[in-house]
Parts: structure tokens; C-alpha cells; sequence
């Protein structure tokens, strides 16, 4: 069934807070075999102008993944995730992820669209911190192949 | 910012020392732990031909991931970039045995603005083919 149009402006509310610890970052990092020390070592962050060691770039999806998940799961979405095939992944980074940062993912659908039989959803989530700071916003397009 | 490479050392055209990974099953099932997306696709042959797919394909993620280590390794600060845009054109499969598919990634600089920052257009295939249909990474120079 395709998806309807009605649906592009509804935001959901903001997740719980997620505590970036270091050794999630450093278990991060090595998943994706990235060794600059400055995901590792607190001192080399430091020595490199961060306050707290970093995450890699697309560390948030460890957060908008299942922020995302909350849309797929709307019963008015109500996608068949094992159709879904990620098709299209935007970060825009206002900073860096840091140890000890407290963040809230917060998700909006962007765009419905049908495509050749199959269902396009663009999803947004903007991640703060719990007090509000922009950190980033991860804009994901999922394609659900043949429901449309 | 601690980037290394500065704008005035960078023009359209500049390119970036090439990558090559290789991604093994044992690859995807630590990104998936380490990331949380344990979509069956990503280490289940069954459910992954059931799909329709040629058989367990790496997660669009960890080759989103594996890309930007170019630019970053390049740039000197994964903190530099700013905006990153991809779209997954063709999966990975990964086969079950030692080696696993190779991922290759170049890069080059398509604009460089006035505000230090750089646009690096990236080419990533495996198998000779492209994987990404676009990847794009914005990156802050020093």
C-alpha cells in the first residue's frame, strides 16, 4: 500500500537520553576500522583541540537508527522492514560527537513518495543534546521494494 | 578545528591517497553489534535470498563509513567533516569465506569555497563496480 502523502510534516517525540560513553565510541571506531587515536585516547583528543575523545562521523546512526525505527513502526507507516533496503544517508554535523555528551534524536517524516512499485520514506532525525544544542541531523531515505 | 591540510594547499581537482578495505562476515557481524542494525540481511544467507538479494550484503553503513576514513585520513580530523551525502546504488555481497569482498575508495576535491571548506566527490566500488551511485563529503580545511 502506498504511502500516504499526509504523513510528510509528522514529527515524533524525542527519544530518551543517550549517554555517548568512551567505550561505545571506541567500539565504534574499531567496527569501522578507524584508528585515529583521537576516538581512543582522551589525551590525544585533548592534544588535538577536542574536549573528550570523538566519534567517527556516522557514529549517529547508533542513535537515528532506532529513532528511525519509531516511523517505520507508526501503524500508519507500518513499512515491512524486512522489504526495506536503505537507499540514501545525509549527515550535516553542527559538532563533533563527544564522550559524556547527553543526547535526544528527534524524528520527522521529510518525504513519502511511490516509486516503480516501491515506497520511498525520508526520514529526518535531529539530534541536541538534552539541553537543546544542535548536534546533527540524519536524514535517511528508506525504500520499501514491491508495496507500493 | 585541527585539520592538517589547509584550503590555500587544496584546488578542484586535488586527489586523495586511495583506499582499499577488505569486509568479511566477521566484519559485519561487529558492525552490527557495535552499531545495533542486526537486520538478518547483513548475516543470514537464508533470509538475505529470500529477498532477493545475491546472498549477505554489508550494511550501506559501514561502507558509508569505510568512505568517509578517506577523507578523514586525508583531511586529518575526523571532527572536519561537516556534511556527508550518500546514496547506496548496488550491495555489497560478502561471501562467507577469508577474504570476503574489497571495497575500493577514491577521492577527489570537486569545489573548494571561500569559506575553507571543500566538497570531495568519492568513487567506491567493489568488484569493479560502483556501490555508492553518489558520495559526497564536505570537510572544513585548516
Amino acid at each position: 500500500m502506498a504511502l500516504d502523502p499526509a504523513l510528510v510534516g509528522r514529527s515524533y517525540p524525542p527519544s530518551a537520553v543517550y549517554e555517548v560513553g568512551r567505550e561505545k565510541i571506541a567500539e565504534f571506531a574499531a567496527a569501522i576500522g578507524a584508528t585515529d587515536p583521537v576516538h581512543t585516547d582522551a589525551e590525544a583528543a585533548r592534544a588535538a583541540g577536542h574536549a573528550e575523545v570523538v566519534a567517527p562521523p556516522t557514529f549517529a546512526i547508533v542513535l537515528t537508527l532506532s529513532a528511525a525505527g519509531v516511523v517505520v513502526e507508526d501503524p500508519d507507516v507500518a513499512l515491512d522492514y524486512s522489504r526495506v533496503v536503505h537507499g540514501e544517508q545525509r549527515f550535516t554535523h553542527h559538532r563533533s560527537i563527544r564522550a559524556g555528551d547527553r543526547l535526544v534524536a528527534t524524528p520527522t517524516i521529510d518525504a513519502v513518495r511511490s516509486v516503480g512499485g516501491n515506497d520511498l520514506l525520508t526520514t529526518r532525525v535531529d539530534v541536541t543534546t538534552e539541553d537543546g544544542e544542535p548536534v546533527c541531523s540524519a536524514t535517511s531515505v528508506l525504500v520499501a521494494r514491491g508495496t507500493a | 578545528m585541527t585539520a592538517t591540510v589547509r584550503a590555500i594547499d587544496v584546488a578542484v581537482g586535488t586527489e586523495l591517497p586511495e583506499q582499499t578495505h577488505q569486509v568479511t562476515r566477521a566484519d559485519l557481524v561487529r558492525y552490527a553489534g557495535a552499531s545495533g542494525d542486526f537486520n538478518p540481511i547483513h548475516w543470514s544467507e537464508r533470509v538475505a535470498t529470500e529477498v532477493g538479494l545475491p546472498g549477505v550484503i554489508a550494511h550501506g553503513m559501514l561502507t558509508m563509513a569505510l568512505a568517509a576514513r578517506a577523507v578523514t585520513a586525508w583531511v586529518g580530523d575526523p571532527a572536519a567533516l561537516v556534511e556527508y551525502h550518500v546514496r547506496f546504488g548496488r550491495p555489497v555481497a560478502v561471501p562467507d569465506d577469508d577474504t570476503g569482498a574489497r571495497v575500493t575508495v577514491r577521492g577527489r576535491v570537486g569545489a573548494v569555497g571561500e569559506d575553507g571548506r571543500a566538497r570531495v566527490d568519492l568513487t567506491v566500488t567493489s568488484g569493479g563496480e560502483k556501490v555508492l551511485s553518489l558520495a559526497r563529503a564536505t570537510v572544513q580545511l585548516a
